[in-house]
């Protein structure tokens, strides 16, 4: 099945994998929103899309080159190695594998596939994220790009949906950020995949690392806050 | 006796524990508990800890809304050691992680399994919500909605998923009802009417003994639960 080629028959799964109600646990994160609300960072739908633009460049590009590189089936361990090594926050490497094992549960139960259970087998404690969603991308029948897009996408819609909901933005306005940074979402996923591709003659070092300090910082102390709507 | 749905534990849980463990006893019974906030299903949680706990084996699972204030609740109640209670995060939305996406439920369970070892009970309290918030069949085999007498006698009369369909529907402090002015009687017609043969008990939690029509409907599950597959 994941070697099937790639046609636009593949598009339904791919809106499936995309969809902010596929039950992979996204919804309980912020994506650095909620500490960005309370620090007053975030405080409209300009500043959003200035955070999710950040995200996107950031963080965003490293997921969905992990992502692609997955798809592209490089070995799913070296790549949780190559994600550990670009994420110096201990608690978003918690919930990197957090939402990592919550996402093989519900690709294994979408897609069964032999490679998601050898990963399971491997890793019951769970790997990053983006490193089972590009091994779902590939079970779906979908390839390195589209996983990449998956990835970049999730990179700032969930902060979006958060910040509708810690702000009571209007959703239409959170919508229409949205809808400005597509094309952002669409570059940041062919670099990613392009990355990709060069991992695998040149190994995982090839995979973009850049950093976003003041995530990293933020996420530190919002899993310290007793009283707080988002799990990160 | 109760009469209850016609199909006795008809779901099975995906990619979860298997309903038997090796020594082909059963897993847990998985009891979700839901309704609005400020009903007492926190409170029916502790009081049932405290009546079963020295004849099973038990863990909780907390669904908090914004706080960990649930589980800190317990534990400060010591109700049962620490290591048995669990907070999940719902990100503003507890139905969403009682119904719709329910992996950072199921993890939660899991983990408690694999801590704990061979559990006997997993209670799984919903954050307080709305009239219309049910536990997926994929996340509890059974169901308790849990309301008051002093939120308004006319809600057995308005119905709605949680307490139409709940497998139990337990009103809570009917020591206020003559201070709010409800009758009792007619909100036990109005669930008859909704409800039909499902059960329906009445409790007041200050009272000693107060939770024991609970506790006896919970042995009746479990004994249910643990018969082995020929017998049902």
């Amino acid at each position: 099945m994941s070697t099937a080629p790639h046609t636009d028959a593949n598009r339904g799964a791919l809106l499936l994998l995309a969809d902010g109600r596929f039950p992979a646990g996204g919804h309980a994160h912020s994506g650095g929103a909620e500490a960005a609300v309370t620090s007053g960072r975030l405080r409209d739908a300009a500043t959003l899309e200035a955070f999710c633009r950040g995200r996107l460049h950031t963080t965003g590009l490293m997921a969905a080159a992990l992502a692609a590189a997955s798809a592209a089936g490089l070995d799913p361990l070296l790549l949780d190695e190559a994600a550990d090594a670009r994420t110096p926050s201990p608690a978003l490497r918690a919930t990197a594998r957090k939402l990592g094992r919550q996402m093989m549960r519900a690709a294994r139960a979408t897609w069964p596939s032999p490679a998601l259970d050898t990963l399971a087998k491997a890793r019951p404690r769970g790997v990053h994220q983006p490193v089972v969603l590009g091994l779902a991308a590939s079970a779906a029948g979908l390839n390195p790009l589209d996983a990449a897009h998956v990835a970049a996408y999730e990179s700032v819609s969930g902060p979006a949906t958060a910040a509708v909901r810690l702000l009571s933005l209007d959703p239409f306005e959170a919508t229409a950020v949205l809808a400005r940074l597509a094309s952002a979402v669409d570059t940041t996923a062919t670099a990613a995949a392009d990355a990709a591709r060069r991992a695998l003659q040149e190994g995982t070092d090839a995979l973009p690392s850049a950093s976003a300090p003041l995530l990293d910082i933020a996420a530190e102390r919002h899993a310290t806050w007793p009283v707080r709507l988002f799990a990160s | 006796m109760h009469l209850d749905h016609p199909e006795t534990y008809p779901q099975r849980h995906t990619h979860s524990a298997p309903a038997a463990r090796p020594d082909s006893t059963r897993r847990a019974l998985r009891i979700g508990l839901g309704g609005p906030v400020g009903s007492g299903k926190t409170a029916t949680v502790a009081a049932l800890c405290r009546k079963l706990r020295d004849e099973l084996s038990i863990a909780v699972v907390t669904n908090d809304i914004y706080t960990r204030e649930d589980a800190e609740f317990l534990l400060r109640n010591a109700v049962l050691p620490p290591e048995r209670i669990t907070a999940v995060e719902t990100g503003a939305c507890p139905h969403t992680a009682i119904r719709d996406d329910i992996s950072a439920n199921l993890e939660a369970i899991e983990e408690l399994e694999e801590k704990l070892g061979a559990l006997d009970l997993v209670l799984v309290e919903s954050g307080g919500d709305n009239l219309t918030a049910t536990f997926s069949k994929g996340l509890v085999d059974a169901q308790i909605f849990v309301i008051d007498v002093a939120g308004g006698d006319d809600i057995p009369r308005k119905g709605g998923p949680g307490v139409t369909t709940a497998d139990l529907l337990v009103i809570n402090k009917t020591d206020l009802a003559p201070y709010v002015g409800s009758d009792l009687e007619r909100m036990a017609r109005d669930a008859k009417a909704q409800r039909g043969d499902l059960p329906v008990v009445f409790t007041s939690l200050i009272t000693e003994g107060g939770i024991a029509p609970v506790a006896q409907w919970v042995h009746e599950r479990l004994t249910a639960w643990t018969l082995p597959p020929d017998a049902e």
